[in-house]
């Protein structure tokens, strides 16, 4: 399949997660729209590693597999960002009986 | 010898740094041996100097103070007649006003005791590197030092506002003088590339005669300042807000001599410029005829003495001015004597009277304080220049130069004279003469002064009698002008071409005049009387109304200007911009601060567009 529809997938979900992360105050859907941001960039990096390993296979066997090994460590570090994001909810809700962001404005003091 | 030359300048050094800095531990037996004597050994070594005969105007080179490029100032030292015979009076007059202090500020707290002291040690020090060195930059540090120990010495009494006040307008003054001073070294400089007095006067056939009148004019402002002549000779009076010995140390016999000493030092420059010579010789005139004036009307028996040395400094500056160099030192070494006696015994009559300065509340103490009494009218019949005590020998070399110089001159010199005699017996009469005029409990405490006190008036006394006669003039006997003889080989004896009969003549009329002016103060003043004010006289006690005037030509206006500087540029400029610093930050500040809104959307929108806009930065608008 051609690179472009891999590309054009991965910018809509990057774009998908931007616009719910600014638009949405509900704080599980924000950290939902974290996680589709992360994924659209690990998709674009699995896909541009299996183009480029195609293309120069025959002089590398290896060739491009550090883009996959990439994507490795991001859902490692999406994985530990979610046991503490989540903790954070968890904490966030039990103070403010509410997971909305909006009542997080008490930082700034 | 060369060490032990060195030695005379360096003890009395040792002396400030042991009492200075153990003036809390050291008690004050101890501080007075260490204080009188590393002052005596110097006054040793440099009678050995004297009796040995070993100086000479070769100068001794200890090392190189100052080296750069083609600058080379030596730390060196030239012991010549002049400087010996200075080193004498510095340090034989310093012992006795030492040894005199260790009684008289007997009352002092020991730290306070042991300040003075080093203090006094210190003074000796630097005026001894002042008259020592072998150029003008040696003697500048001298000089430089004793305004500063006649600035610590004045304002002793620190908790004095009025004693502080007058110590600072010493050193301002001062300050002013030596500026002029520190030109002419400049000038020297850039002229021959040197300061050192050998080098300087074989070379001063080098020098335009508009650069001679220049660093003459720039030397006599030096010393107008530092041996209070006019303008500057204001400070003198006020400067004896210090304690009694000070006065007769510093403000009498020593520093205040220092000017002349550089005058005469620097004989070869001032041949070389006559028209210098007559401003020397002028400002000295006015400035003996202008003190001697206010002298008459003062009631304080230290403000007397104070104008009696200002008139006397002019009369040294007459006698420079005149050529009469000789005279001009004769009368430095006498005015030592006699003025120290003066100021000690004022000292012992302040002592008696437990503090008392105005003569008004004195009166009768003849009976009392018995030394005190004839070793004062030893010192006024000295200073009136009665023969054939050591004042009429000088006075008289100078009044015959100023008689060969200028007529004018010579008939401001007699009238100041006749007024020297008047205002000193005055002080006498009214002070020791007449019934006593002071409270209960001063009569009851009036008493002589101890030994250590009264030996230094005695010895001083012995030397105002007799310290005439190493200058007798031809008149009397063939080769009696010995200090002529001595001094001749640094300092050239003017020539006197008087006929002997007219000398004669002007000596017994210098005489007639004294002691007629004697005579009237013996009359007015021997039963003590009420003075009446006379508007004159008004204007006499309150000093010819020069520090008022000074106080309007400069002191306002520079407040003045301060005080624009205080409002225009400090408040509008400087402050204005400092605090305008402080006003653009907060202002700043206010304006960023509701990018802080806590609310974590808004935060997450700029850091989105933040992104952008460096995504769009970098990949459209680049290249």
């Amino acid at each position: 399949m051609d690179i472009k529809y891999y590309i054009f997938l991965s910018i809509a979900l990057f774009v998908i997660g931007i616009v719910g992360v600014l638009t949405r105050r509900n704080t599980i859907i924000i950290f939902m729209c974290i996680e589709l941001m992360l994924n659209a960039v690990n998709l674009l990096l699995v896909s541009f590693s299996k183009m480029h390993h195609i293309a120069n296979v025959a002089k590398d066997p290896l060739a491009g597999s550090d883009g996959q090994l990439f994507v490795f460590f991001i859902m490692v570090v999406a994985a530990a960002e979610v046991s503490v994001g989540l903790a954070i909810i968890v904490m966030m809700f039990r103070n403010t009986h509410s997971i909305d962001v909006n009542f997080l404005n008490r930082l700034k003091h | 010898m060369n060490k032990l030359i060195a030695l005379i300048p360096l003890l009395p050094f040792i002396g400030f740094l042991i009492n200075g800095l153990g003036r809390k531990y050291l008690s004050k037996g101890l501080i007075g041996i260490i204080g009188c004597g590393t002052v005596l050994v110097s006054f040793i070594i440099s009678l050995m100097i004297f009796f040995n005969g070993s100086y000479s105007t070769t100068p001794i080179h200890y090392f190189n103070f100052i080296q750069a490029g083609t600058l080379k100032i030596p730390f060196a030292f030239q012991i010549d007649q002049l400087s010996t015979l200075f080193l004498l009076i510095i340090t034989g007059v310093g012992f006795l006003i030492h040894v005199y202090s260790t009684s008289y500020m007997h009352e002092e707290k020991r730290e306070h005791f042991g300040r003075y002291f080093s203090y006094l040690n210190l003074f000796v020090f630097s005026m001894l590197l002042l008259v020592m060195g072998a150029n003008y930059v040696i003697m500048f540090i001298g000089w430089e030092g004793v305004g500063l120990c006649s600035y610590l010495l004045i304002g002793y009494w620190f908790k004095n506002t009025n004693y502080n006040n007058a110590a600072n307008k010493a050193f301002i003054m001062n300050r002013i003088g030596d500026l002029g001073f520190l030109l002419a070294v400049f000038w020297l400089f850039a002229k021959l590339g040197t300061a050192n007095y050998t080098e300087v006067f074989a070379n001063v056939g080098k020098l335009s005669s508009s650069d001679i009148i220049g660093i003459t004019i720039l030397l006599f402002v030096g010393a107008t300042g530092k041996s209070a002549q006019i303008p500057l000779y204001t400070w003198l009076p006020d400067a004896m807000a210090g304690p009694t010995p000070v006065s007769a140390l510093i403000h009498a016999a020593t520093m205040v001599t220092a000017g002349i000493y550089m005058i005469a030092r620097s004989n070869a420059l001032y041949s070389a410029a006559p028209l210098t010579q007559n401003i020397v010789a002028i400002i000295g005139a006015a400035t003996a005829l202008l003190a001697a004036t206010i002298a008459l009307k003062q009631n304080d028996i230290k403000k007397v003495l104070a104008y009696s040395t200002v008139s006397q400094l002019g009369y040294m500056f007459l006698a420079l001015g005149t050529g009469a160099y000789v005279a001009a030192v004769f009368h430095v070494m006498t005015h030592a004597f006699f003025k120290a006696l003066l100021f000690l015994g004022s000292g012992s009559v302040i002592h008696a009277m437990s503090g008392e300065q105005d003569i008004r509340f004195m009166g009768g103490l003849k009976n009392k304080l018995k030394i005190t009494y004839w070793t004062f009218l030893i010192g006024c019949i000295a200073i009136a220049g009665i023969p054939p005590f050591s004042g009429f020998f000088s006075k008289d070399a100078i009044l015959l130069s100023a008689f060969e110089h200028n007529k004018f001159l010579y008939a401001i010199g007699l009238i100041t004279a006749a007024l020297t005699a008047f205002y000193m017996f005055r002080l006498l009469f009214i002070t020791f003469y007449g019934g006593f005029r002071g409270d209960e409990e001063q009569r009851h405490h009036v008493h002589e002064s101890p030994a250590a006190m009264t030996v230094p008036l005695v010895i001083l006394a012995v030397f105002s009698i007799i310290g005439g006669f190493v200058g007798v003039p031809e008149v009397f006997t063939h080769g009696g002008e010995k200090l002529a003889a001595f001094l001749s080989p640094v300092v050239p004896s003017a020539t006197h071409h008087i006929e002997h009969s007219t000398e004669i003549l002007l000596m017994s009329l210098t005489t007639g005049i004294a002691i007629i002016a004697i005579l009237i103060a013996w009359m007015r003043y021997r039963t003590y009387k009420e003075e009446k004010y006379t508007a004159f006289g008004k204007v006499l006690e309150n000093k010819w109304y020069v520090d008022e005037l000074y106080d309007t030509l400069v002191s306002k206006p520079i407040n003045k200007l301060g005080g624009i500087a205080n409002n225009y540029f400090e408040k509008l400029g400087i402050d204005a911009l400092v605090n305008g610093v402080g006003k653009l930050v907060t202002y700043g500040g206010r304006q960023l601060r509701w990018l802080q809104s806590g609310l974590v959307g808004n935060y997450l929108l700029l850091m989105v567009l933040s992104m952008l806009l460096f995504f769009v930065l970098e990949f459209f608008l680049k290249r």
